[in-house]
């Protein structure tokens, strides 16, 4: 992995606590995201990594930290508004609108940039016109990379799987975030499509997304990632290069001490 | 002294229609437990409850003591006559589908109500007289202790049946996590049945004891129960003991409100309630923050 | 103009083309249409028809419910007839101030009810439609008690009035065009697909930037004025209103106009509309059953058909139709 040029902290993460009721799931969990790189957040089940996304992404409160992200300070924030701060993100048990069609579902991952004016939508004005063409257009290409553009009119529940896999990935993709955070996108997929994502996450890393990637699949974390952080019970057990990490001993304890998933 | 007198006099008529509010808010809770809607023909139980008092009593002519329990099972039938022909048979288990079935059920059993009984008001005969009972110089309807003791009762053997029966505990083992229960053996659909039953049984009760004195009429359980429904969320939606605070609490307040500030408005008090609980505190006095 | 170019142009325009022509259509129904009875049934249906449309916005797109529509619909039809009679106000300031007032009503309701689930706001909006229909009852002095209100003026606009079936189903069917070209614009925007994303999943839509919370207040207090437009312009078509028509049967029956066209699909609400409206005509000597009739459709088709009659069926359309054209064009979308 060659140094990139900009090595600067797009994401810091410092602090970071949430109980559920007296279970900590997430201890005072602390690490850094590089821009332009990708950072993998692994760990055995239950480890806190679901809800440190979550947390990252405004759908729970944690009780004590702080998230920045350039610059900007995440916690409190509303869901909604930390994606208009260019933060997507995909579910780890797909949140995919399976009524709507497969564009429709992406064109909704561009919903921070669709315009929020009711009265503007009502009279269908020529600027909201010119719009939608544009989002349109953008949805196409997203549908496109991601090898969807012959479902496009599918109603998204209709999909297979690894295309619904791909389809999350799309409507994370296509609003061209700064940072994206994907929560196992190659779980229950084979190895042929997992390889297609990794091509994917490679692609998107080139065009200078910052990622962070949940997962457990430790061949695609060693092979994509250029920095890793390790969760276990909350806490913050190990950080560092995918190599370095692999060899720690903690972290080895960890998985082998549970039961763990790998492709 | 006239205004004590007064005061208890709105007391003690708060305190009926309280109860009554509490047994409809507890049939509300338990089929939100198990099954987490809001049960719209809960209202129409209440209904059905006074037409089957009516029907055994003057229809059948029947001893109250035979006619009351009847009316109670044939509403706890109607229930989960409901469930099984109307909900299970449904496709989807979206919420929304799902409410708007009970909407359409409701519909259906009190079309069915207005064919059968007419849209005209009915007299049901109280259980025992209609000589009103002194008590501390207010006056007291003799059906009015009955609600207050058949409520009583009722909450007791629920306690009982909750925490000591099989059939209780796999309710609140439902009710719980229905994913769960489904692995440990328990016959979800069964328990969702008997719940409907058993949302009937209260709501039927209810019906059969306020009806002798309110009027009884094929949608008289549309008001009662949208208070009951008041009360359950004043207590803090689907807790036991929150339906009853908030019961009793809402009756009474509903009482003294009629009583000092309008009769007119009587009705929209329990409605302000409802909104100011939802605006303030939405999980009721009792509830847990955070649920909904 | 080729044939090719004429196809595109069609496909790119179909939502304007599909407009315009229905307008023409019904602009010419009354030339053939003579029977008064017959245009009133169908004014009737438009009067329906614009309530369901801003409904189904709020029900079929934005996945909530609403049992008190039909207190909307009173207020603004009890709202333009005091308006108008008790001040003398001409009746377009009546009904514009009374969908004001209408908003804020929605607004206030909806604020803290919209919060939480769906349930809590079905009953809220059933005790709504409740307080309101005691409201029109009780409150004799100014909504005439049981009896309502008569003597309502014809609606008129700068001095041009609308008067008797014929001009009143040129209004009424205009306004149901507006309604439905407004509404329509509406689902092909980003605002609308974010609605139909928070119907789907909240979380999901609040993750991809949907103001949540905010689209569902808006489309809740848009689909108030809908109603209320339309009580304005009923009150002053029949000249005569009371309260039994603004109960909660009525409301139930709205919601059922909009589930049998089909949760979501703009042109069902029209057909839920006809339907609905033309049923009791249709029942004949079965009418005294119409509520339980109208329990069992409802059930029937959520049992079946949960997304309605024509919103299910166009959905299928909508596949085999996209299917057929990609292979018959060759290319994708």
């Amino acid at each position: 992995m060659a140094m990139a040029a900009n090595d600067t902290a797009i994401l810091r993460v410092s602090g970071l606590t949430k109980h559920f009721g007296g279970l900590p799931a997430l201890s005072e969990v602390g690490f850094v995201a590089r821009k332009g790189q990708v950072t993998a957040l692994i760990g055995p089940n239950g480890a806190g990594k679901t809800t440190c996304i979550d947390c990252l992404t405004g759908l729970l409160r944690a009780d004590r930290g702080s998230m920045v992200f350039d610059g900007r300070e995440l916690s409190g924030l509303p869901p909604h508004r930390i994606a208009r701060l260019g933060i997507a993100r995909t579910f780890q048990n797909l949140r995919l609108y399976p009524r709507l069609s497969v564009l429709e579902n992406v064109l909704c991952g561009l919903s921070a940039q669709a315009g929020d004016s009711f009265l503007e939508a009502f009279l269908r004005t020529p600027a909201l016109r010119h719009r939608e063409r544009r989002l349109r257009l953008a949805a196409l290409e997203a549908l496109d990379t991601f090898g969807l553009s012959a479902k496009a009119d599918w109603p998204a529940g209709a999909l297979a799987y690894g295309d619904k896999k791909r389809l999350e990935l799309a409507r994370a993709f296509v609003s061209g975030p700064q940072l994206l955070l994907l929560d196992e996108p190659v779980a229950g997929l084979n190895p042929e499509e997992t390889e297609r994502v990794a091509v994917l996450i490679r692609q998107m890393r080139r065009g200078g997304v910052t990622l962070v990637l949940v997962e457990h699949d430790m061949d695609l974390v060693m092979s994509v990632s250029d920095h890793v952080v390790v969760l276990d019970g909350g806490r913050r057990i190990a950080e560092g290069a995918p190599e370095d990490v692999r060899r720690n001993p903690l972290v080895l304890e960890a998985y082998l001490g549970k039961m763990s998933v790998t492709a | 002294m006239g205004s004590f007198q007064d005061f208890l006099q709105f007391v003690f008529s708060g305190l009926t229609s309280g109860a009554i509010y509490a047994m409809v808010a507890i049939g509300f809770g338990v089929v939100h437990n198990t099954m987490g809607i809001v049960n719209f023909t809960q209202v129409d139980f209440v209904s059905l409850g006074g037409m089957l008092l009516y029907g055994g009593l003057v229809g059948a002519t029947l001893p109250a003591i035979m006619a009351l329990p009847a009316a109670v099972a044939g509403v706890a039938l109607a229930g989960a006559l409901v469930e099984l022909v109307g909900l299970r048979s449904s496709r989807s288990r979206d919420h929304l589908v799902l409410i708007l079935l009970t909407i359409g059920l409701s519909i259906i059993l009190r079309g069915a109500m207005q064919r059968i009984w007419g849209k005209n008001p009915l007299a049901v005969p109280p259980l025992s007289g209609e000589r009103p009972l002194r008590l501390l110089g207010a006056s007291l309807l003799p059906q009015a202790v009955w609600i207050f003791l058949f409520t009583a009762l009722t909450i007791g053997l629920l306690v009982w049946f909750f925490r000591r029966t099989t059939a209780g505990l796999a309710m609140r083992a439902v009710a719980s996590n229905p994913t769960a229960a489904a692995v440990v053996g328990l016959r979800v659909p069964r328990v969702r049945t008997a719940s409907f039953a058993l949302a009937g049984a209260l709501g039927g009760l209810a019906g059969a004891l306020v009806t002798p004195i309110a009027t009884l009429r094929y949608d008289v359980g549309v008001l009662l129960g949208l208070k009951g429904f008041a009360a359950a969320i004043l207590g803090g939606f689907g807790s036991f003991p929150g339906a009853i605070v908030g019961g009793l609490t809402l009756g009474l307040l509903e009482s003294l409100g009629a009583g000092y500030l309008s009769s007119a408005w009587k009705d929209t008090i329990a409605f302000l309630i409802l909104l100011l609980v939802l605006f303030v505190r939405p999980h009721g006095l009792l509830g847990k923050a955070g649920g909904a | 103009m080729t044939a090719q170019r004429a196809a595109a142009f069609a496909e790119r325009h179909h939502t304007g083309l599909a407009v315009v022509g229905l307008s023409l259509a019904l602009a010419l129904v009354p030339l053939f249409l003579a029977n008064p009875w017959k245009l009133g049934v169908l004014n009737l249906i438009g009067v329906h028809a614009v309530i369901a449309l801003g409904l189904n916005l709020f029900v079929g797109y934005a996945g909530q419910i609403s049992l008190g529509h039909a207190a909307f619909f009173g207020l603004g039809a009890y709202g333009s007839a005091i308006l108008t009679t008790a001040f003398a106000m001409p009746p377009l300031a009546a009904m514009v101030l009374t969908a004001v007032g209408v908003a804020l009503t929605a607004l206030l309701l909806g604020v803290p009810t919209l919060r939480l689930t769906g349930h809590y706001l079905a009953m809220a909006t059933l005790g709504f439609n409740i307080v309101v229909h005691n409201l029109f009852v009780q409150w004799d002095r100014v909504t005439g008690g049981p009896s309502g209100l008569t003597g309502i003026p014809p609606f008129s606009v700068l001095g041009v009035a609308f008067p008797g079936e014929v001009r009143a189903y040129y209004l009424l069917w205009g306004a149901v065009m507006i309604a439905l070209t407004l509404c329509l614009n509406l689902v092909r925007s980003g605002v609308g697909r974010g609605l139909a994303a928070l119907a789907e999943d909240e979380v999901s839509a609040a993750a991809m930037g949907v103001n949540v919370r905010r689209g569902k207040i808006v489309v809740f207090t848009v689909s108030a004025v809908f109603a209320s437009v339309a009580g304005s312009l009923f009150a002053h078509y029949l000249g005569t209103i009371t309260p039994d028509t603004f109960g909660i049967f009525a409301s139930i029956d709205l919601l059922l106009m909009v589930v049998i066209g089909g949760m979501g699909s703009l042109w069902g609400s029209l057909a839920g509309a006809a339907f609905i409206t033309v049923l009791p005509h249709l029942l004949g000597p079965l009418e005294a059953y119409k509520e339980i009739i109208h329990g069992l459709i409802l059930v029937g088709i959520l049992l079946v058909l949960p997304r309605g009659l024509v919103a299910d069926m166009a959905g299928l359309a909508r596949v085999r139709l996209a299917r057929g054209w990609s292979a018959l064009t060759g290319r994708p979308a």
